[in-house]
């Protein structure tokens, strides 16, 4: 992984083979292998290759669970990170990590109870003090459970069965990590308990564009009791611009299903063959929510707040936009203002306090400067995350871009990338997911990534390009991986 | 002595300068690309000066008689009612140059160098034929037509058009002293002096090459352009450095009239020329440009091999690069990059220009 592949140079179908090993040499190979949003062709070898994120190298899997009173919730995440070391869940969108937004989320509930974080990814300090800190913020119990292998979208809650059913709680949330938003949690609930105790499982969705909605969940509904008739993950054809946003509300009894489609996985998956994909895996969506539409036990639940998938750098500079704007309302404080001595701020923008901005640098609309990040004499940032320890030295100019913790961009260099936000034109429009290459083998314009501990020289350019971290560049770029 | 300068036509390869100023007016070093001539050829004793034109310009017709004035020279500005090559204008002016039979000097009107006028006369004299021709030593023969004549008395062999096999590395750098007898050898219709009458004169045994010292280009396309205007600062860096500028943020040569303002924290140079009434705000960097009359460079751009033409404006945070020309009064709004960007007068830019492209 270290020497420099030429990857305009291979044809997609080697180039698949290589990223697969890229991945491989992560973790979870199972995980990636089943992963259904595999859909661009080869166009060489007429088979569906997988889609390619990069930096992708440790797979992860995050899983929240809440309780609430007598009743529980749970929020499942899950991630690829956008660095190699640090998780994605803990990745910051408007200066927080983006799991802290949905633990933020759970806070507001009344009652909840505790927060149980599931995933398939060694704990380590940044976990462990992300943990305490958020348990002493929102004076709330929040735990982190181990996956012994990468056990799926439901796998997990049905391994931890026992922790999330301590204390009989009533109901319990499922989140996904990699999803972001304003989530609307007591309102799932009232229409979850209005339900009454025929709904096992109440699914927020929302709204996506006819042809986008091939993307996700599509669900299909009954309009008057929101009751799921048909449920299908990702389809070929359209079925329904409801989609699901990956945030479930349970009620216990989902256990029962969950044991019939394990036991019903085990025998069905009974084999000596060490090389195929764990048989503890469930499939949130195709083993339990395909043959529960119809059985009046799955319900959806509308929001046409702001909701986004966080799957790409693109969409992280989405939601670090949207979560800036809801904090005008919900933590103005969290906002940095004008005023003397100050730098200049235009829009919405976070500052870390611990961050060293130059005065006369001019920072916004919607970009958030992380911990003890540098911010040199007259640089400028626009749409941008800039992370812990980064510095950004004088006159430097940063648009559209991503820059790693610790990275520094030299004086005078400009950093831009392409923004993939949704098409403003188009209600419900999501953030265009694009394939990394484009069918003739070129990076698609995108988000432009510095990664962790890179040096970028002064009066350069990074136009559209990944720089994978610990890289000391010595020039230009423009619409590449840097390996 | 006389002269002959060929001027010739609109000056399309330095669009969209010229599209707001005669190709000899644009300045070169924050002087009129033509001024650099005249003032050669009057400090080696010309009286006459024929400008050779194919399209009447105004503004140079009056800028002239300000220069005929500050001289003491006269200029004449012979019109060609159709364009006609490189010899033919020299067929439309004889009678200037027949006046008397003194040799007379013809030379492009793009080329910059040391003019070397005076050593020209001499070794025209000592030879005694019909012409001599200036030759400059060149890195990729192979592009141009070459020269090839005797090492030791310097008379003109061939010439070669683009040779595929080495043959010289010397071509005509576009300066010619020449007796009014050659006048003969010119019709009064389209003519090019290179391919239909210097290789005659070549075979009569009548034309010999004199090589150039010191530095030479052909000024006539913006790359050539700032090559040359890097080579010129090189060339008043020992000659008269202090027309040169120093002092904070200054590297390497950089020419800078004293009108100019230039902020705190800038870097400037090497090999950039800043104009009359330009201002470049605090924090900008600026390598290897010309930067013309009234223009305004905002704070904390990047500039690097551009032409900014007259009254432009350059946001803040700006990087502009790979050969970009700005024609006159152009916007670039803040925080664009324009990479290669041929931009025409009077045009505000507020999208970025990532690919070498013509914006009209």
């Amino acid at each position: 992984m270290e020497s420099v592949w030429k990857i305009e140079n291979i044809t997609p179908r080697v180039r698949a083979e290589y990223l697969v090993q890229v991945d491989l040499s992560g973790i979870a190979v199972e995980q990636w292998c089943d992963d259904s949003d595999i859909k661009s062709a080869c166009p060489d070898c007429k088979q569906r290759i997988h889609r390619v994120r990069f930096p992708a190298a440790t797979f992860y899997i995050l899983l929240v669970t809440v309780a609430f009173i007598e009743k529980a919730e749970k929020v499942w995440t899950r991630f690829r990170p956008l660095s190699l070391e640090l998780p994605k869940p803990l990745f910051p969108v408007a200066g927080l990590p983006i799991i802290y937004h949905h633990i933020e989320a759970c806070s507001k509930v009344p009652g909840m109870r505790e927060v149980i974080l599931i995933g398939f990814y060694q704990p380590n300090d940044a976990l462990t003090k992300f943990i305490n800190s958020v348990q002493n913020e929102f004076k709330i119990q929040v735990r982190y459970l181990q996956e012994y292998t990468a056990l799926g979208t439901a796998g997990g809650i049905y391994h931890f069965r026992d922790q999330i059913l301590a204390g009989n709680p009533d109901v319990f949330f499922v989140m996904n990590s990699d999803v972001c938003g304003d989530f609307p949690l007591k309102e799932m609930l009232s229409f979850h308990v209005q339900k009454g105790g025929g709904s096992h499982c109440t699914v927020l969705g929302t709204e996506a564009t006819r042809q986008q909605s091939l993307n996700y969940g599509c669900i299909a509904e009954n309009k008057d009791t929101h009751e799921i008739l048909h449920y299908v993950e990702k389809p070929e054809t359209y079925i329904s611009s409801t989609i699901n946003c990956g945030v479930y509300l349970f009620s216990p009894e989902i256990f029962k299903t969950l044991e019939r489609i394990f036991k019903k996985n085990l025998e069905e998956k009974y084999s000596l063959d060490t090389t195929s994909p764990s048989k503890e895996i469930i499939r949130l969506e195709q083993d339990i929510f395909v043959p529960l539409a119809g059985s009046g036990k799955l319900f959806v639940f509308h929001s046409n707040r702001f909701w986004s998938q966080i799957k790409s750098s693109g969409a992280a500079i989405y939601a670090n936009r949207h979560y800036l704007a809801i904090y005008r309302d919900t933590h103005p404080d969290r906002l940095a203002k004008n005023g003397e001595g100050l730098p200049s701020v235009v829009g919405d923008v976070f500052i870390h306090p611990t961050a060293e901005v130059h005065p006369t640098a001019v920072l916004g609309p919607n970009v958030s400067i992380g911990k003890h990040a540098v911010v040199g004499e007259g640089a400028r940032v626009r749409e941008s995350i800039v992370l812990e320890g980064a510095t950004l030295q004088d006159h430097s100019c940063v648009l559209y871009s991503v820059i790693g913790w610790n990275a520094t961009i030299g004086a005078w260099t400009r950093v831009e990338g392409t923004p993939n936000d949704p098409n403003p034109n188009k209600p419900f429009a999501k953030v265009e997911v694009k394939s990394t290459f484009t069918n003739d083998g070129k990076l698609n314009p995108s988000i432009t990534v510095i990664g962790s501990n890179v040096q970028v020289p002064c009066e350069v350019v990074i136009l559209n390009s990944i720089v994978l971290p610990d890289k000391s560049l010595s020039g230009s770029y423009k619409n590449q991986i840097i390996l | 002595m006389k002269a002959l300068i060929l001027v010739g036509g609109y000056g399309t390869r330095l669009r969209p300068l010229t599209l707001s100023c005669a190709k000899p007016l644009v300045e070169f070093g924050n002087k009129p690309m033509l001024l650099h001539q005249l003032e050669a050829l009057v400090e080696a004793g010309a009286k006459t000066i024929v400008l050779a034109v194919s399209y009447r310009a105004e503004q140079m017709e009056q800028e002239m008689r300000k220069v005929e004035e500050k001289l003491g020279v006269k200029i004449i500005i012979s019109l060609e009612s159709e364009p006609l090559g490189t010899a033919g204008p020299l067929a439309l002016a004889s009678e200037h140059l027949t006046q008397d039979s003194e040799p007379f000097f013809v030379l492009n009107s793009d080329i910059i160098c040391d003019f070397p006028f005076k050593q020209m006369v001499q070794f025209h004299k000592h030879h005694g034929k019909e012409g001599t021709i200036v030759v400059t030593k060149v890195d990729e023969p192979s592009k141009y037509g070459v020269v090839v004549y005797d090492a030791e008395n310097g008379r003109i062999q061939r010439f070669v058009e683009k040779p595929q096999e080495y043959v010289s590395n010397k071509i005509n750098a576009g300066m010619y002293i020449l007796s009014p007898s050659v006048l003969k050898r010119i019709p009064l219709k389209p003519t090019s002096i290179e391919k239909e009458v210097f290789p005659f004169m070549a075979q009569d045994g009548d034309l010999y090459a004199m090589e150039l010292q010191g530095f030479w280009m052909d000024v006539g396309q913006p790359k050539d352009f700032l090559t040359g205007m890097c080579l010129y600062l090189t060339s008043l860096r020992e000659k008269s450095p202090d027309m040169l500028h120093s002092g904070e943020g200054i590297v390497g040569n950089v020419l800078v009239d004293p009108s100019a303002k230039i902020g705190h924290n800038c870097r400037i140079g090497p090999n950039v020329t800043i104009g009359p009434d330009v201002v470049i705000e605090d924090g900008a960097c600026i390598k290897r440009c010309t930067i013309l009359k009234g223009a305004r460079i905002r704070s904390h751009s990047w500039l690097e091999s551009c032409i900014i033409g007259w009254k432009c404006h350059v946001g803040r945070w700006v990087r502009m690069e790979n050969v970009s020309v700005l024609g006159e009064d152009v916007t670039v709004k803040d925080e664009l990059y324009i990479n290669g960007g041929r931009i025409l007068p009077h045009k505000s830019i507020g999208d970025s220009i990532p690919e070498p492209q013509i914006v009209m």
